[in-house]
């Protein structure tokens, strides 16, 4: 017995099945997107501003979060972080899912060689574990914040490819592609009005969890050192500069952190908290 | 315990959908079953027949619920035990042949262990003395090599063995009664005989009882003490087998039944047309799949030099059973897949063997309809777009006019206004293959090849859909191939009919002329589809030399 | 079917040849061919463009890239990995102890990782929907979204700060007894061990499940086979592959999780050997560390393909 869907529908329909867990997600991601956004307009202190007298202060009526390694606000330099995080991570992501889910989709529809060499490619360079391809890249062209995100873009395209092209293959396989062709419709035709439409739902799907990747190693990078660098800092080179707080418990070390974490574990409850038929893989 | 072995009552199933919304799918059902009967469930796919079956096993698929009633089974509430306490009443006092065998048994595991998992679990008798019965078993349903066949993978035997196999595996718990779904839907009709036979055979000697869930009155009629005729989670009727053929009070049966009985071909025998350019000349035609072996032969032929004619304005029917090579044909005719040689001649021109080497005018000519509208159609997008593209496509209709066009195609298959903006998964069944169907009509083709196209459909939707397909034919003069295991629908339609068996032409028949089969295959085919006579089944005279031959691929 | 078997084998392993050639490129080319002068960063931004011009000479860079490459492979195959820019120390040299570190590292993590998550996994499909499978699934996903640092810098303050049981953030050569061993190794151990199960719990429980919903499972429930024969008779034989998949997906994680770790707890590693590399851009050594990491993940994968070709009952 199918159950009948009608998918296609793009992002989650409201009205949908209120999930609270998802709603409060959703809150919380965009929060950080107007935190992002406005941050020069929040921030109480400038971000290279000595503000404390002590350094690792503790959590005050002034200093919310405390003070960094030299004393300056921490509280304003998360919401400025917020900036580079989210801005670098989303710009990275939107490249790699574009061009993964183009490329997947040719490769899917026009099958052949041109498949073969492509998948073949890709899978490679998807065999270089993830952060030892930041490592390297860095090595060599350094960490300009456009070098972090074409290099963030490089490393997740091949992942964007290689599951857009498995869905893709899917509607592939579909006789009304089958009808369509027979028609005389031409690739881009294909492409364009016939898969997309069924795959864009698990695609969206999986541009979230691959965002929470690219925050990950983003923050990862900058937390070794090779990532966003001084004067900059992101959440993950806030943790390397306060790391020497460690010993003292420093909220400083603490707060960036929970930045970063309340950021990804909210993007990916709120996809796992997607109403079926846009999360799942398989179209039926 | 009282007089029957299975005493349903007011039966109440909820299903949750998707969207979290909950459905009544069982609307309260009482049923008997005395023992050692058999009784049929009927009724059309989501008529809720084999979640009733189910139910006496107190189980439910996932998101249905029991909400009320009672299922007794020897005097047991199934629905207030425990889940151990069911666990221990599955396989024992009641077992289940699934729809699909291939699918229900574990590829991982020998069909032995399988079998005999259900004495293992109840631990009803010793290894050794429950190998013997399997065997045993095996035998009385007529398995080849029965002393061998359990230490097989179930990939390593055949569909109608792993139906026969199924059946060994619900029958040696010893069970008062065998839940059978659908167990030969999915086989093909010359196969099917011989395992109803067999189903038939086994319960009457050990006086089982069943619950046999189908939605084919004929094979039903062959099996069954009584039938209950369900639609919408509702008993509409209940009587004995020849009760319900012969004297049927609710419309609903009446429906079924006369879907049965398909009107024969009105058309008159027109005059030959052999003077006439022949719409479709396919000549010596050879279709394979996989890479070319050294001599230019394709790794595997599923077509081998099959010829035909087609002359405008008339239909011919292809049929045969799984495997056979029709479908492969059809697609091979449309230029899906090109053919490896032999020639496609249509109006009086050689068509390219690949759809790409045909020009937009040609493919335009020839539309072809695939069986599961589910797939044909786009999911992602309305009926509008979906009608509107080959409009666009071929003829460059736009706007004011293509909208108009799409109403009248609406019109055409008798689809109201109100789906235009559907996407096809808002659809029914019938909907969605006159969807489909009306997607070829926007091409206004000469030839539509149909490829099973009423196979997914309730017997009642599929005699529909066919009377559409004469009155269009009427109506815009078209020519109709018609590819199907099913000879009634294709005696329907059909003014001549070509048999395939193993991808090559082993007869043609012309129905009008009534024109008797010869060929040993087609005779054994036509010989095995049931009839609505419950005694056909034990009436029919079959040559077991032939059967092996032809059912044993 | 044995040779069905053994070509499907073998053209695992070509297919991780071939790979494991492009990757080879993809990492010759990202740091030999992309831009910043070698030789101008050994002789520092004053050097003269005499000397610069006379190092180029000494260290072939005036050769073809691919001349340079096909060196660069030949002397990996002989076991010369060149020569560390920073301490004009032999590579070979410098990874030999440091590797062995590594692998102690990952080996210890991936023996408590692996029977650890595939039970928690199994577990939570066999009785999925319950409260245990919940809490399980939160904590996986908890676990998933958060980088390797904080999970490293909780341990530190919950075990270090806080309760004292355990050294800080130095890493100690002293480890005399078993219980000293255990006192350096618990942290860094302990972290990669919670990011690795995470994914293999996850991956395990999707695979169980997937292979729970298939018909023959449900024939089994209906032939009254309890939920543990149910998942360990009927389920497990078959989702077999995904799950030796996931172990290996995991364990791949591993690789990425040390560089984290080895940098955070200052343990003599092999990944903190290449993350100073790339702070020095001692090129040469960031080559072979990568081709080290990117070995041991094929390896990995391809055992993994490999086994789950061998676990395909159809194959037999």
């Amino acid at each position: 017995m199918t159950t009948s869907t009608s998918s296609g529908r793009r992002g989650i329909r409201l009205g949908y099945r209120a999930n609270l867990v998802g709603i409060s997600a959703l809150g919380v991601i965009l929060l950080w997107v107007v935190v992002a956004l406005f941050a020069p307009h929040m921030i109480p202190h400038s971000v290279g501003e000595i503000v404390d007298t002590d350094y690792f202060g503790p959590v005050s009526r002034d200093l919310w979060l405390g003070s960094d390694y030299l004393g300056r606000d921490i509280f304003s330099r998360i919401l400025m972080g917020a900036r580079y995080t989210l801005g670098i991570s989303l710009a990275a992501v939107s490249i790699a899912c574009f061009s993964g889910v183009a490329l997947g989709m040719t490769a899917a529809v026009a099958g052949g060689w041109l498949d073969t060499m492509l998948s073949r490619f890709l899978d490679a360079l998807n065999s270089i574990p993830s952060k030892l391809f930041g490592l390297v890249v860095v090595a060599a062209v350094g960490s300009s914040i456009p070098a972090l995100i074409a290099t963030l873009s490089v490393i997740y395209t091949p992942g964007a490819y290689r599951f857009a092209r498995a869905l893709a293959v899917n509607v592939n396989t579909m006789d009304f592609m089958v009808v369509a062709r027979i028609r005389g419709e031409k690739l881009p035709y294909l492409i364009a009005s016939e898969i997309l439409p069924n795959i864009l739902g698990p695609v969206l799907a999986d541009l979230g969890l691959r965002f929470v990747f690219v925050v990950l190693l983003l923050s990862g990078l900058s937390f070794l050192g090779l990532g966003v660098q001084p004067p900059y800092a992101d959440w993950g080179a806030l943790v390397r500069e306060n790391i020497g707080g460690l010993p003292f418990a420093a909220p400083a070390v603490l707060f960036p952190s929970l930045a970063i974490a309340s950021l990804t574990i909210s993007v990916n409850l709120l996809i796992d908290n997607l109403p079926r038929r846009i999360r799942d893989r398989s179209p039926e | 315990m009282t007089g029957n072995l299975v005493e349903i009552r007011n039966l109440r199933v909820e299903a949750t959908t998707d969207s979290g919304r909950r459905l009544e799918i069982i609307k309260g059902v009482s049923l008997d079953i005395a023992e050692g009967e058999i009784v049929a469930l009927i009724g059309e796919s989501g008529s809720g027949k084999t979640t009733i079956a189910l139910t006496l096993m107190g189980y439910t698929r996932q998101g249905c619920k029991i909400t009320g009633g009672e299922v007794r089974v020897g005097g047991v509430d199934m629905v207030g035990l425990s889940e151990t306490e069911r666990a221990g009443i599955r396989g024992t006092t009641v077992a289940y042949v699934p729809q699909s065998a291939a699918a229900a048994f574990n590829p991982a595991i020998t069909i032995m262990d399988q079998v005999v998992e259900v004495a293992q679990i109840h631990k009803l008798m010793p290894a050794a003395q429950a190998r013997a019965k399997a065997i045993s078993l095996f035998r009385a349903l007529s398995l080849p090599e029965p002393e061998a066949i359990g230490d097989r993978y179930p990939h390593q035997v055949s569909g109608g063995q792993l139906q026969r196999l199924a059946a060994a595996m619900a029958l040696i718990g010893q069970p008062k009664i065998v839940i059978f779904d659908e167990p030969t839907t999915a086989l093909d009709v010359t196969t099917q005989v011989e395992v109803l036979r067999a189903f038939k055979t086994v319960t009457r000697q050990h006086n089982i009882a069943g619950i046999y869930v189908s939605h084919d009155l004929a094979v039903v009629a062959q099996i069954a003490d009584r039938i209950v005729v369900l639609k919408d989670g509702e008993i509409r009727e209940t009587g004995t087998t020849s009760e319900i053929l012969e004297h049927a009070r609710h419309p609903y049966t009446q429906e079924l039944l006369a879907a049965f009985r398909p009107k024969a071909q009105e058309r008159v025998p027109e005059i030959e047309t052999t003077a006439n350019l022949p719409l479709l000349m396919v000549d010596q035609l050879t279709v394979g799949y996989g890479s070319r072996l050294r001599n230019g032969e394709p790794l595997v032929s599923a077509v081998q030099s099959v010829s035909l004619r087609l002359d405008r304005g008339r239909n011919l029917g292809v049929i045969g059973e799984s495997g056979c090579g029709k479908s492969t044909l059809a697609r091979a005719i449309a230029g899906i897949l090109p053919a490896h040689a032999g020639g496609i001649t249509f109006n009086g021109r050689e068509l390219g063997k690949a759809g790409r080497s045909r020009t937009r005018n040609e493919l335009r000519q020839i539309q072809i309809v695939f069986q599961h509208a589910d797939t044909a159609l786009n999911p992602a997008k309305s009926v509008e777009d979906i009608l509107g593209r080959p409009l666009t496509f071929y003829h460059g209709t736009r706007g004011k006019a293509r909208d108009a066009r799409i109403s009248e195609l609406l019109d055409l298959v008798r689809l109201p206004k109100s789906v235009r903006q559907r996407r096809p998964g808002e659809l029914s069944g019938g909907q969605k293959q006159r969807v489909n169907f009306a997607r070829a009509l926007a091409a206004e083709p000469t030839l539509i090849l149909c490829d099973e196209i009423t196979s997914a459909l309730d017997t009642v939707v599929a005699a529909a859909v066919i009377e559409l397909l004469k009155e269009l034919q009427r109506e815009l003069g078209l020519s109709y191939i018609f590819i199907s295991h099913d000879l009634s629908v294709v005696e329907a339609i059909c003014d001549e009919i070509i048999v395939m068996y193993r991808g090559q032409k082993v007869e043609e028949i012309t129905p009008v002329r009534s024109k008797v089969p010869e060929h040993p295959y087609t005779r054994l085919l036509f010989s095995s589809v049931p009839k609505l006579d419950p005694t056909w089944l034990d009436g029919l005279q079959q040559d077991p030399e032939q059967v092996r031959t032809y059912c044993h691929h | 079917m044995r040779r069905q078997i053994s070509s499907l084998v073998m053209r695992r392993l070509l297919i991780a040849l071939i790979t494991l050639l492009i990757v080879s490129i993809a990492v010759f080319s990202a740091t030999a061919l992309l831009p910043g002068d070698t030789a101008t960063i050994l002789l520092g931004q004053s050097a003269t463009p005499e000397a610069v011009e006379g190092l180029r000479k000494a260290m072939h860079l005036n050769d073809p890239a691919i001349i340079r490459f096909l060196k660069w492979i030949a002397g990996i195959f002989q076991g010369d990995f060149g020569t560390s820019y920073a301490n004009n120390v032999p590579i070979a040299n410098l990874i030999h102890g440091r590797l062995a570190n590594t692998m102690k590292l990952a080996g210890l993590t991936a023996a408590i990782a692996v029977p650890f998550a595939l039970t928690l996994g199994i577990t939570a499909a066999m009785w999925r929907g319950t409260l245990y499978d919940r809490i399980v699934t939160v904590a996986t996903i908890g676990i998933i979204s958060v980088p390797e640092f904080m999970i490293a810098t909780l341990a530190v303050l919950l075990f270090a700060v806080y309760l004292k049981w355990l050294p800080a953030l130095s890493f100690t050569n002293e480890t005399k007894s078993f219980y000293d061993l255990m006192r350096t190794y618990a942290m860094p151990v302990m972290t990669l061990t919670f990011g690795v199960s995470a994914q293999m719990i996850r991956m395990t429980r999707a695979a169980v499940v997937e292979t729970l919903n298939t018909p023959y499972v449900e024939m089994a429930l209906l032939k009254g086979a309890s939920r543990p024969r149910m998942v360990l008779r009927h389920a497990l034989p078959n989702a077999l592959g995904p799950i030796v998949n996931a172990v290996a997906l995991s364990l791949s994680y591993l690789l990425g999780g040390v560089i984290i770790v080895e940098t955070i707890f200052n343990y003599p590693g092999i990944a903190k050997l290449m993350v100073d590399a790339v702070s020095t851009r001692d090129l040469p050594l960031i080559q072979t560390c990568a081709m080290i990491f990117c070995l041991g993940y094929l390896a990995l994968i391809t055992a993994a393909d490999i086994v789950a070709v061998l676990s395909n009952p159809r194959l037999r």
